[in-house]
């Protein structure tokens, strides 16, 4: 027998247990929308490559003949460099784009069905995790252009660092979902905080060029860690050295999962009128 | 017989809305998780309004209401898909999870994934998926465009499958709403086949609808809903009658209101405080083309109709049944006698067609005199039309023609019938078979 009244209110523990028996629902999604995504296009999947690589081909102009005074000396090459920060950011800021946007876009399912709201932007961040893992044999054919020697104890450190983005994005993805439903000015104001966000994490530029006192800034900025850990991983030789802010950052993004989970939680119920 | 469903004095308020007070309720919302407890009655708007409803396991509850009264609310509530304000729903068994067909189809993939991805989202494992799908595309009679996009498919295909997949999912409550309004003829007699096999199988059925035979045909139960109360609750054929009537109230209403203010707007505005005055003819002569006219109201002055009304056996009314009498009268009024005069009738169908047409001069009366108020009634003792909305031409004019008081398309009245036979008059008529030919009367309605 279920109840449906006003004090059936369910705790987040087996609102999370819940989610677990749903993933069969999350893998069809997931699938359903990178299915979607290029249905329709020539190139088809072939997008997943050929989008990051023009995006990289852009900044790589942008960097080399526009602004060739912008980037670091030991920056060589800055294409390599440039696209150990720029794949996960990708990853990243459409994954949060996308799931802030995630209720609103699926306001027929929340209204009509009944269905556990948190797959939507969770699905979102999921998805955009895939394109990031189609896009990575292009970073490996860079890797073996520039014949980059690769430390296998440093590999070991990339799943990780992957995990640790997946937590933080769907934790700030929950977050922002459930937000926007009641401040539909997010979608409109997230855009612009994430270009802002973009040039405030060294992808672009390195670390070292970073000022003394805007260092310490930068610590708070959890995508630096990420962005660093990746081109430490990558990129730079010698041991990665950014490990125990790297479990730091891992620490905090629970904290922010669990918190983008609970106000999702809270504000569930105003969904289906709200959306 | 136990019970499926049991809703508990359940109320539930919407936000009204407005922007001022959404930073109040969502920072309210922040802290206490709800947002419809704490507005204040001017900002609510209430959806279901203490409605308790018990049904049993293994019936065929039918709701019916006019749209926006509440019906969708409820069935929200009972799927949960939202939480009542107060009071609570008990659900016995597993419930189909969609209020609304096809709800959860994305355009861009085709039927086949959409089967598996609605399937998994209405609680089916793949496996069961695949065990069924012959049966769901073959149910929703799809097989030749199953790998096709869905947004390529009409409104009808696309209801089709999402019925297909809610019926096929096999939950021990369905939830249909108005499922039967757009399949075609076959289709809709197959879903009635399907609601038959379901209620066999002790299942019971929550059946959202406009197609009110449907109701008293099929429904074990039936609850009317208007402006979230419940009004009628019972024998569905009794819900429905009393639906029906209410219905026509409302129209009789709305039409006398029409016809008012139809005939206000055609009054001039100079004049003075006398009601008699005020209601004059606005134009002196008709407009160019009397045939093309529409609705208005014009001629000199010297006879006045001054009140219409219509009437069926029981007193005034704009509602008649095919083959009611219906009497049209008009007051009239003259400042001085007159003795050249001539009283008209035309009744028009909706396209503008003219059903009948006479006046007294065609009848071969001859005026004589008339003076002051007096009363004009025209008996039409079976009133043989079809079911349509007809509008009523009333004259009075000269016998040359020049208009007195000319009122065109100003009165509104509605025929009903339980026959649905077409046409613009319906001649008194009985068939008549030989002994070979047999025919049994139709349950309907």
């Amino acid at each position: 027998m279920q109840v449906f009244g006003v004090e059936a209110h369910e705790e987040m523990l087996s609102s999370l247990r819940r989610l677990i028996r749903h993933r069969g629902l999350i893998q069809i999604l997931v699938v359903r929308e990178l299915k979607a995504r290029y249905r329709g296009s020539v190139l088809g999947y072939l997008w997943s490559f050929i989008n990051p690589l023009l995006l990289l081909i852009v900044y790589t102009i942008v960097f080399s003949v526009v602004l060739p005074g912008f980037r670091g000396i030991d920056l060589e090459p800055y294409a390599l460099f440039l696209f150990c920060g720029l794949l996960p950011w990708t990853w990243f800021s459409s994954a949060l784009l996308e799931s802030a946007n995630s209720l609103i876009a699926g306001g027929n399912l929340i209204k009509k069905v009944l269905f556990p709201a948190e797959i939507l932007p969770i699905v979102a961040v999921l998805s955009n995790m895939c394109h990031f893992f189609f896009a990575l044999p292009v970073l490996v054919l860079f890797l073996a252009f520039y014949a980059r020697p690769l430390n296998v104890t440093e590999l070991v450190w990339f799943p990780v660092v992957v995990l640790i983005q997946l937590i933080l994005t769907l934790g700030l993805g929950l977050l922002l979902s459930a937000l926007t439903v009641h401040f539909r000015d997010l979608r409109d104001l997230l855009g612009n905080l994430l270009t802002l966000w973009f040039f405030s994490t060294p992808i672009i530029y390195p670390m070292s060029m970073v000022p003394a006192g805007g260092k310490s800034v930068m610590d708070l900025n959890p995508f630096a860690h990420l962005a660093i850990s990746y081109q430490e991983i990558l990129f730079y030789e010698g041991p990665f050295g950014h490990w125990r802010w790297l479990l730091a950052l891992g620490v905090a993004s629970i904290a922010v999962f669990i918190l983008g989970f609970a106000l999702f939680d809270r504000l569930r119920d105003s969904f289906a009128e709200e959306v | 017989m136990s019970t499926a469903i049991e809703v508990q004095s359940v109320t539930k308020f919407y936000r009204r809305y407005s922007y001022r007070r959404q930073f109040a309720t969502l920072k309210s919302a922040l802290i206490s998780g709800s947002l419809a407890q704490d507005l204040k009655p001017e900002e609510r708007f209430t959806a279901v309004a203490d409605v308790s409803l018990r049904i049993p396991q293994g019936s065929v509850f039918g709701i019916i209401g006019r749209n926006g009264s509440g019906k969708s609310t409820l069935l929200k509530l009972i799927t949960g898909i939202t939480k009542p304000t107060s009071g609570e729903v008990l659900v016995n068994g597993r419930i189909s999870a969609l209020i609304e067909l096809g709800a959860g189809f994305h355009p861009e993939i085709s039927g086949r994934e959409n089967i598996f991805i609605n399937g998994i989202m209405l609680g089916l494992s793949k496996e069961e998926i695949l065990e069924r799908f012959d049966e769901i595309v073959e149910f929703a009679e799809l097989e030749a465009f199953i790998d096709a996009p869905v947004k390529t498919y009409s409104s009808g295909m696309y209801m089709r499958l999402g019925f297909a997949v809610a019926v096929h999912v096999d939950p021990d409550i369905l939830i249909v709403d108005e499922v039967l309004a757009v399949g075609d003829e076959g289709f809709s007699l197959k879903c009635l086949d399907k609601f038959a096999e379901f209620k066999r199988r002790g299942k019971t059925i929550l059946l959202v609808t406009h197609a009110l035979g449907t109701v008293q045909r099929f429904c074990d139960e039936a609850v009317w809903l208007d402006e979230g109360m419940v009004r009628g609750y019972g024998d569905p054929r009794r819900v429905v009658h009393m639906y029906l009537s209410d219905i026509a109230t409302a129209e009789e209403a709305l039409l006398s209101a029409e016809d008012k203010k139809k005939l206000e707007a055609t009054v001039t505005e100079e004049g003075s405080d006398d009601p008699a005055t005020t209601e004059a003819p606005t134009q002196e002569g008709p407009p160019a083309d009397m045939f093309r006219a529409s609705e208005g109201r014009w001629g000199s002055g010297d006879v006045r109709i001054v009140e219409v009304s219509l009437e069926n056996g029981d007193g005034p009314t704009h509602l008649f049944q095919s083959g009611d009498k219906m009497t049209v009268r008009m007051r009239v009024t003259t400042a001085q006698s007159v003795d050249d005069f001539v009283f008209g009738i035309s009744i028009f169908n909706a396209e503008g067609v003219c059903c009948y047409g006479t006046n007294t001069n065609l009848e071969k009366l001859i005026p004589i005199s008339m003076e002051g108020d007096g009363e004009v009634k025209l008996d039409i003792e079976s009133l043989d039309l079809v079911e349509g909305t007809y509008k009523l031409d009333l004259a009075v004019h000269s016998r040359e023609g020049r208009p007195y008081d000319y009122h065109r398309l100003l009165h509104t009245f509605r025929v009903k019938s339980q026959i649905k036979d077409v046409g613009i008059y319906r001649p008194r008529h009985d068939w008549g078979f030989s002994s070979n030919i047999r025919f049994k009367r139709s349950s309907d309605d």
